[in-house]
């Protein structure tokens, strides 16, 4: 069998000195290539900092992290950022685009801000990104210009732009009315089928989860339950 | 365009106000430093231009006679002796054209002039002036002191032994050009010599007492045929002048005075005056520096969330310092083009404004490309170094938490 995209083995977080908070108590979790997998939790129960620390935006007290064969664990922060650069793409909540960037500019960010200079393939593969999420006609408007379900698709396709093979979305649908949350969703999964791009969505919302399929719940920062779900007939 | 550039250059636009209000601060700090340079330059360089109009940079003269007892001790006789100061006489340099052509090879030397300087009375009827004869090689003289150009009236012609004197003389004797005036000089020699010219150098003491002649004629009025009392030198850099003269009181043996060690009270001034605007300078450089800092530490704060999701989608620490290293240098370089084309307008302003009686500025104002060279430079340096702080804050800025936090 191929070796899996990601595994998290023994993670533990703790916060403070003197008083320790412990987020993340021993996590074991692996990832293949093409899952599509949500990971859901009572609020504190560790999902952001997992996600987090799977994501490379902060470091396991204990325990190590290895994506696309690579142990992240002796990196320093500029090797992290490359890892990060390379192998990550991220949907958060409120979609964090910069502002006062156009949607073009905020979808070409990662390969511009890693390579340093832009490229035509660069511009290249935001437009068609930007086609694929429905947002040609929008491309060169200003971030704050679009609506909320176009921001998140906006994002998307940023976090896609590198062809990451791991896309992390912190709540991508929780901000969003019922219908942009469905498109949001359905974009996902078609990317997932498409390019075979693994997705790990962190979710409360028990419709989003049943359509996954894998839901992995966490509780007290420990993986309570992981289970597949059977695909709909 | 490179990512660091394009990021840097587009918060400066998006934060309108706060670049337009950094940028003005950074402008009047460089026309500040770039108006007071060009004044006080300018003024030190005429005042110096004003000293050495009628001096020569380096002035080479026999060494004053050293006491000399009268009697010898010898060894059966111990003699009690009183020294008196010796008297000096006017004495020529020995071989001075050797010792001239010796000068005039010293390195930083552009020209060499024989001179005669001597004491008399310039008379005509009633009007007896005590003077200075300065009996000169005209053409070698003009190199050092260019009198011709100040000729407020005739020519200078002084080749057949008349001479031109100093306006405010002329104007104590009443004498004009043909005119003739009779010179008696401490040798106790009289004669007389007609005059072709005055002129004004802008120095009252010289301009009356200066008589001007031949170094014929010079020779003649103070019986020393073929001789010449002093060597007046000219260097390149006039600041050199001091180390110059050195240098040749070492090769000639001679008495080697600069106009720096004449004029040390006017150097003093000088120097003090420059450290005043140095000091002016680096306080202005400072409040400049605290300004930048203190804009792009804000800037810094207003875009954490923004450069969370730069550090989160894959942008490296260094380059996020680099974003707002820019910021600094391009604030300091935009600064200081607005402020040197401000400070040089403000010196052109004044300089028209306060005008002297003569209708020439009375503050002349310097304004040149080092000027502006060294307040572009200083300016970019000092908005790079002020930005340092906040991009190191920036780049250091953990993504997660920048994000959950804004």
């Amino acid at each position: 069998m191929a070796e899996p995209l990601l595994v998290v083995e023994g993670v533990v977080k703790e916060y403070g000195e003197g008083v320790i908070t412990r987020a993340l108590a021993g996590v074991d979790l692996t990832l293949e290539k093409g899952e599509f997998a949500a990971l859901i939790g009572p609020s504190g129960s560790g999902k952001s900092t997992l996600l987090n620390i799977i994501g490379l935006l902060d470091r396991p007290t204990r325990g190590r992290v290895v994506v696309g064969g690579q142990d992240t664990t002796g990196l320093d922060e500029e090797g992290l950022t490359r890892v990060r650069a390379r192998t990550l793409g991220f949907v958060f909540q409120f979609h964090h685009l910069l502002p006062m960037f156009s949607a073009l500019e905020n979808v070409m960010l990662p390969a511009w801000g890693d390579e340093g200079v832009p490229s035509r393939t660069m511009k290249e593969r935001a437009t068609e990104l930007l086609e694929a999420v429905g947002l040609a006609d929008r491309m060169h408007y200003k971030a704050t210009d679009l609506s909320g379900g176009q921001q998140q698709r906006v994002a998307i396709a940023r976090a896609l732009s590198r062809r990451p093979p791991l896309v992390l979305a912190d709540e991508p649908t929780g901000n969003l009315d019922t219908e942009s949350s469905n498109d949001v969703f359905e974009l996902m999964r078609r990317f997932n089928r498409e390019l075979g791009t693994t997705f790990l969505v962190v979710t409360h919302d028990p419709r989003i989860a049943e359509r996954c399929d894998r839901i992995v719940e966490i509780v007290d920062g420990r993986i309570r339950s992981d289970r597949r779900v059977s695909p709909p007939t | 365009m490179p990512f660091e550039w394009f990021v840097a250059l587009r918060y400066m636009r998006d934060a309108k106000g706060q670049t337009a209000l950094i940028l003005a601060a950074v402008s009047v700090g460089v026309s500040v430093i770039v108006f007071l340079s060009a004044l006080i330059n300018g003024l030190q360089a005429s005042l110096i231009d004003k000293t050495l109009g009628s001096q020569p940079h380096v002035t080479l003269r026999v060494m004053r006679e050293e006491p000399r007892p009268l009697v010898m001790a010898d060894a059966d006789r111990a003699v009690a002796r009183a020294v008196q100061p010796a008297p000096q006489r006017l004495r020529s340099i020995d071989q001075w054209p050797l010792v001239m052509a010796d000068a005039e090879r010293t390195a930083g030397v552009t020209a060499a002039a024989p001179t005669i300087i001597g004491a008399g009375f310039a008379v005509r009827s009633d009007a007896k002036n005590a003077v200075v004869v300065r009996g000169v090689d005209p053409e070698r003289y003009l190199a050092i002191i260019d009198v011709r150009k100040r000729m407020t009236a005739g020519r200078f012609d002084v080749a057949g032994g008349d001479a031109v004197i100093g306006a405010v003389l002329a104007d104590e004797l009443g004498v004009g050009v043909g005119d003739k005036i009779r010179i008696t000089t401490t040798e106790g020699i009289d004669d007389v010599v007609s005059i072709t010219g005055v002129f004004s150098l802008g120095n009252e003491g010289v301009d009356k007492t200066w008589v001007i002649t031949s170094l014929r004629r010079a020779q003649a009025l103070y019986a020393l045929p073929g001789g010449a009392t002093s060597i007046e030198l000219k260097v390149a850099d006039v600041f050199a002048a001091e180390r110059i003269a050195g240098e040749v009181r070492g090769r000639t043996g001679l008495q080697a005075d600069s106009w720096m060690k004449i004029n040390a009270e006017l150097l003093t001034g000088l120097s003090a005056q420059s450290s005043s605007k140095s000091m002016i300078q680096f306080f202005v450089v400072v409040a400049v520096a605290l300004g930048i800092a203190s804009v792009l530490i804000v800037s810094v704060v207003q875009k954490s969330r923004e450069i969370g999701i730069l550090r989160a989608v894959g942008t490296a620490p260094s380059r996020v310092l680099r974003i707002f290293l820019i910021q600094g240098a391009v604030l300091g370089l935009a600064g200081s083009f607005v402020g040197s084309a401000l400070g040089a307008l403000l010196s052109k302003l004044f300089e028209g404004i306060a005008r002297g009686p003569d209708g020439g500025p009375k503050f002349p104002v310097q304004l040149d490309l080092q000027l502006f060279v060294f307040a572009t430079v200083l300016a970019t340096g000092v908005g790079l170094l002020s930005a340092v702080i906040p991009a190191r804050r920036a780049a250091k800025l953990d993504p997660a938490t920048a994000i959950r936090n804004g």
